[in-house]
C-alpha cells in the first residue's frame, strides 16, 4: 500500500475510489494501527483492476472474514493481493465477471445494497471459483501482515527480540501454575 | 569436504537427509564408511531461517506437486498438499516440533494386541521394544531429549498452563512438558531454547535438534561424508543379478548424473521413498524395486490426528514459546472399552495468526471462524495424535497424468479413514473439548487434520518377505544391498510422534550395514 498525502473530505469508515486508486483514512478506533502507520490516510493504487471492482472486492471480503473493528486499511491489503493476481488475464476476467455478476443481481450497484442483502448474495456465490479466489487470497493477505498482527495481538517475529523467555511466555496468572515436576523452572 | 567420483562404487549412497537419512549418514561416517548423501532440497541455516510462517513454508516445505484422493478430509481441504514435509537439507527435522516419545511395548505387537480388525492390515513388528531400547537410549542422547540422560524438562508456557489445568480437571495423571529434542540447557555445542515459538519454521537458536546442524556436519567432519544438496534422485539402477549399482539424479543445474554405489539407502519420507522404488521399475523388476510382495506404497499411515482450539476470556498468547509445550499420555494405552483399538497422545499446539486463519477450519468463512480469530490472543490449542490402522488400499502410487518439473510422475496419495481412526478422533475431540471447557473455554473449534506431517508405513518391515518390503533392519527382502531408512519402514504407526523411532532405527541400521560390509555379505 502506498502512503498518499492527505486526501481531504474523506469521512471515517468510508473510503473513496478515484480512478484506479482506493483511498481511506484510518479509523480513530484503530489504536494499534495508528502507531504503525506513518500517516492517517492511506491509498492503494490498482494496476489491473478498476477502482469500482476494488471497492466491491473490499466489501465482499468484509463479509467473508467479518471483523467489526478491523480497519478497511487492512482489508485493502486483500484488494492489493487480488490486484496483483489480476496481472494474469484469466484471474482478471474471473474477478471482473464476479463483480459484474454481483452488480447485475443488485440493479447494477451491489455496493448500494444493505449489508444484510449483500451477505445473502455472498452466501449464494460461496464455493464458486470467483468466491474461492477471493477467499483463498484473503485468508493469507488479510492475516499475514504487520497491521493484522497488531490488531489481533500477535507479536510475530521473536528472534530479534530474544524470544519470549523474558517477554511473557509464562505470564498467565488466571490459572494456578503447574508444579515443578510437570513444568520445571527456567534455567 | 571429502568428495567421491561419480564412478566410485565404494560408497553408500543415501537418498534424503532428514531424520532417517541424515542420522544414518553420520552413523556410517563415524564408523569410517564412505557416504554420498543426496538431497533434493537446498541448504539453509539457522541464520537463513525466518520467523515467518508462510515465508518459512516457502523456504523449507516440499512444494513439488502431489495429488490425492479418498474419503479423508485432506483430499477436499488440501488436494495438492496431502503431506506437510520438507525439501531441504535436514529434511523435515527443520520444521518438526521436537516431541520425542518412545513406542510402547504393545505397539510393536499390534496384531497380537489389537486382534484382527476388519479392513485393518495389522502385523506385529519383527522387532520388540526390548531390542530397540538401547538404540532409543542412544537416539535420546544424540538428540538431547529432555527428561532423559539427566536433561531437565523445559519450562511450560502459557499454552501448557491451560492444558495442564484442564488435564487435572479431567483426572489425567501423566501431564508434563514432554520429552523434547530441544535443549533446556546449552548442550552439545547448541544453545538453549529461548521460547521463540517458531519451532515449525526452523529453530533460529539451533536449540531444537535437526540433522541440518548436528548429524550432517558431524559426518562431514569425519572426512567420510559428501553432502550434495539440490540433487534429486530419479531412479535406482541395478545389474543383471538384481543388485543395485547406483542412482541417477538431476543436479542443481538440472543435468542428469549417475552415482555408482555399493549400497543404496532410501530415506525420502513415506511419499517419496515408495515413489522412487516404483519409478525404478525395470524389465527385471516390472513392479518397481523391492516390490515382489506388491507392498511398496501400501499400508500408508498418517496418524489419526485433529486439533482442538479454545477461546477464553483471558489472554493466553499461546504463540509464545515452544509449539509443542506439553503432553498427556494417559490415552495412549490400548483400552477397547473406549470404543476403539490402540491409543493416542494429546500434545499442545499453537500457530501464529497467519496459520490460525488458514488451518483453524480450512476453507471456512464467516463469523464463527472470525470470532475465534478476534480472540486470537486468548486461544489455547492441543493436537490429538494417535495410531491409525494400516490398510492395503491406503497407498502411494505414481500419478498417471501429473508430472513434476523433471517430467517424472508425481506421488498420488489415496487414503480412507478406517472406522477405528474415526472413533479415535471423535474420542480425542471429546476429551479435548472437555479439557478446555473444564477451565472456562468460551468457544471450542474442532480442527480437521493438517496436511500429514507423520507419513509412515509405505515400505513396511516384516518377518516374512510376502508381508512387507524390508526386514527387521530395513533391508529390502528382495535386494540385499538396498535399504529403506525412514518412517516408510514402520510396520504399524504407534501413537507416538515417529521421529525418535526413525532415528533409533537408523542407528541400528548403521550397525547392521557396517557388520554386513565387514562380512562382505554386501
Ligand atoms: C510441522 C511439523 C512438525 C513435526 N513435529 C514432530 C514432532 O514433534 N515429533 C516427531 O517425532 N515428528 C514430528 N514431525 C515429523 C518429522 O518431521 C518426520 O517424522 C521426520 O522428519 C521424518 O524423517 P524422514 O527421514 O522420514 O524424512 P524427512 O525428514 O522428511 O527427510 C526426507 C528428505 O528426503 C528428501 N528427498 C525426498 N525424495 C528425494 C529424492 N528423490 N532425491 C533426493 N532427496 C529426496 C527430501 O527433500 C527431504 O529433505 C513433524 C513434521 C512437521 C511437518
Ligand atoms: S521455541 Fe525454542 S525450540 Fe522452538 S524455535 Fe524457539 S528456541 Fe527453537
Amino acid at each position: 500500500m502506498n502512503e498518499a498525502g492527505h486526501a481531504g473530505g474523506i469521512t471515517r469508515r468510508h473510503f473513496l475510489a478515484t480512478g484506479a486508486t482506493l483511498y481511506g483514512t484510518l479509523w480513530a478506533s484503530s489504536g494499534a494501527l495508528l502507531t504503525l502507520a506513518p500517516s492517517r490516510t492511506w491509498a492503494l493504487e490498482l494496476a489491473h483492476l478498476d477502482a469500482r471492482s476494488g471497492r466491491a472486492l473490499l466489501a465482499l471480503t468484509r463479509h467473508v472474514y467479518p471483523h467489526a473493528t478491523l480497519d478497511d486499511a487492512v482489508y485493502a491489503l486483500v484488494v492489493k493481493a487480488l490486484d496483483e493476481a489480476a496481472a494474469e488475464a484469466d484471474t482478471r476476467a474471473l474477478l471482473s465477471a464476479g463483480v459484474a455478476a454481483l452488480d447485475q443481481g443488485a440493479d447494477g450497484d451491489w455496493l448500494a445494497r444493505e449489508p444484510a442483502a449483500q451477505l445473502g448474495d455472498v452466501h449464494a456465490i460461496a464455493g464458486t471459483p470467483f468466491f474461492e479466489k477471493v477467499r483463498s487470497t484473503a485468508v493469507v493477505a488479510l492475516y499475514n501482515n504487520a497491521l493484522a498482527f497488531a490488531h489481533f495481538g500477535y507479536e510475530g517475529p521473536a528472534f530479534e527480540f530474544g524470544g519470549y523467555l523474558e517477554r511473557g511466555f509464562d505470564d498467565l496468572t488466571w490459572l494456578p501454575d503447574p508444579p515443578a515436576a510437570a513444568s520445571p523452572a527456567k534455567a | 569436504m571429502r568428495t567421491f567420483a561419480h564412478d566410485d562404487d565404494s560408497a553408500v549412497v543415501i537418498v534424503g537427509s532428514g531424520a532417517g537419512g541424515g542420522t544414518l549418514a553420520n552413523e556410517l561416517a563415524q564408523k569410517g564408511i564412505g557416504v554420498v548423501l543426496l538431497e533434493a532440497g537446498k541448504q539453509q541455516s539457522t541464520a537463513s531461517f525466518v520467523n515467518d510462517e508462510w515465508g518459512s513454508f516457502e523456504q523449507l516445505a516440499w512444494r513439488d506437486p502431489r495429488t490425492s484422493s479418498g474419503s479423508f478430509r485432506l483430499a477436499r481441504d488440501f488436494p495438492d498438499l496431502p503431506a506437510w514435509v520438507c525439501k531441504s537439507v535436514g529434511g523435515t527435522t527443520t520444521h518438526w516440533a521436537g516431541a520425542s516419545l518412545r513406542f510402547r511395548a504393545h505397539e510393536f505387537k499390534a496384531r497380537t494386541t489389537y486382534g484382527a480388525l476388519d479392513g485393518a492390515n495389522l502385523l506385529d513388528w519383527p522387532l520388540t521394544l526390548e531390542e530397540l531400547a538401547p538404540y532409543y537410549d542412544r537416539a535420546e542422547d544424540k538428540m538431547g531429549v529432555t527428561r532423559t540422560h539427566g536433561i531437565p524438562g523445559l519450562p511450560g508456557n502459557n499454552n501448557f498452563k491451560v492444558f495442564y489445568n484442564g488435564a487435572k480437571k479431567l483426572g489425567y495423571k501423566d501431564c508434563h512438558t514432554g520429552h523434547m529434542a530441544i535443549n533446556s540447557r546449552p548442550r552439545a555445542g547448541r544453545a538453549a531454547c529461548r521460547q521463540l515459538g517458531f519451532c515449525f519454521a526452523g529453530c533460529k537458536m539451533g536449540a531444537k535438534w535437526s540433522t541440518l546442524y548436528t548429524e550432517i556436519p558431524a559426518g562431514i567432519a569425519t572426512g567420510k561424508l559428501e553432502l550434495r544438496a539440490e540433487c534429486h534422485v530419479s531412479r535406482i539402477e541395478h545389474d543383471a543379478r538384481g543388485q543395485v549399482t547406483g542412482v541417477v539424479y538431476f543436479d542443481a543445474a538440472g543435468r542428469e548424473q549417475r552415482q555408482r554405489a555399493r549400497i543404496v539407502c532410501v530415506a525420502g519420507n513415506s511419499l517419496e521413498s515408495p515413489r522412487l522404488l516404483l519409478l525404478s521399475a525395470s524389465s527385471k523388476y516390472p513392479d518397481g524395486l523391492a516390490n515382489s510382495s506388491g507392498k511398496v506404497g501400501r499400508n500408508y499411515m498418517r496418524h489419526t490426528s485433529g486439533s482442538v482450539f479454545a477461546r477464553f476470556d483471558e489472554p493466553v498468547h499461546f504463540y509464545r514459546g515452544t509449539t509443542m509445550a506439553g503432553v498427556i499420555t494417559d490415552e495412549s494405552r490400548h483400552d477397547p472399552t473406549r470404543g476403539f483399538a490402540a491409543g493416542y497422545e494429546l500434545e499442545t499446539i499453537s500457530t501464529g495468526l497467519p496459520f490460525a486463519a488458514a488451518f483453524l477450519d480450512p476453507g471456512a468463512w464467516g463469523p464463527e471462524l472470525t470470532a475465534m480469530i478476534d480472540g486470537y490472543a486468548n486461544l489455547a490449542g492441543l493436537w490429538v495424535v494417535g495410531e491409525d490402522m494400516p490398510q492395503a488400499t491406503n497407498r502411494i502410487t505414481l500419478d498417471d497424468t501429473v508430472t513434476d518439473h523433471f517430467g517424472l510422475p508425481v506421488a498420488h496419495v489415496h487414503f480412507d479413514d478406517h472406522p477405528n481412526d474415526v472413533a479415535m478422533r471423535e474420542h480425542g475431540y471429546r476429551q479435548g473439548r472437555a479439557l478446555y471447557e473444564a477451565v472456562g473455554a468460551r468457544q471450542v473449534m474442532l480442527t480437521p487434520p493438517f496436511p500429514s506431517s507423520h507419513n509412515l508405513g509405505t515400505c513396511r518391515m516384516s518377518e516374512k518377505p510376502a508381508d512387507g518390503v524390508v526386514n527387521r533392519f530395513g533391508q529390502a527382502h528382495d535386494i540385499p544391498n538396498l535399504f529403506v531408512s525412514d518412517g516408510s519402514q514402520f510396520t504399524t504407526g504407534g501413537a507416538e510422534n515417529p521421529t525418535l523411532t526413525i532415528v533409533a532405527l537408523a542407528i541400528r541400521q548403521a550397525e547392521h550395514i557396517a557388520a554386513q560390509m565387514t562380512a562382505r555379505a554386501i
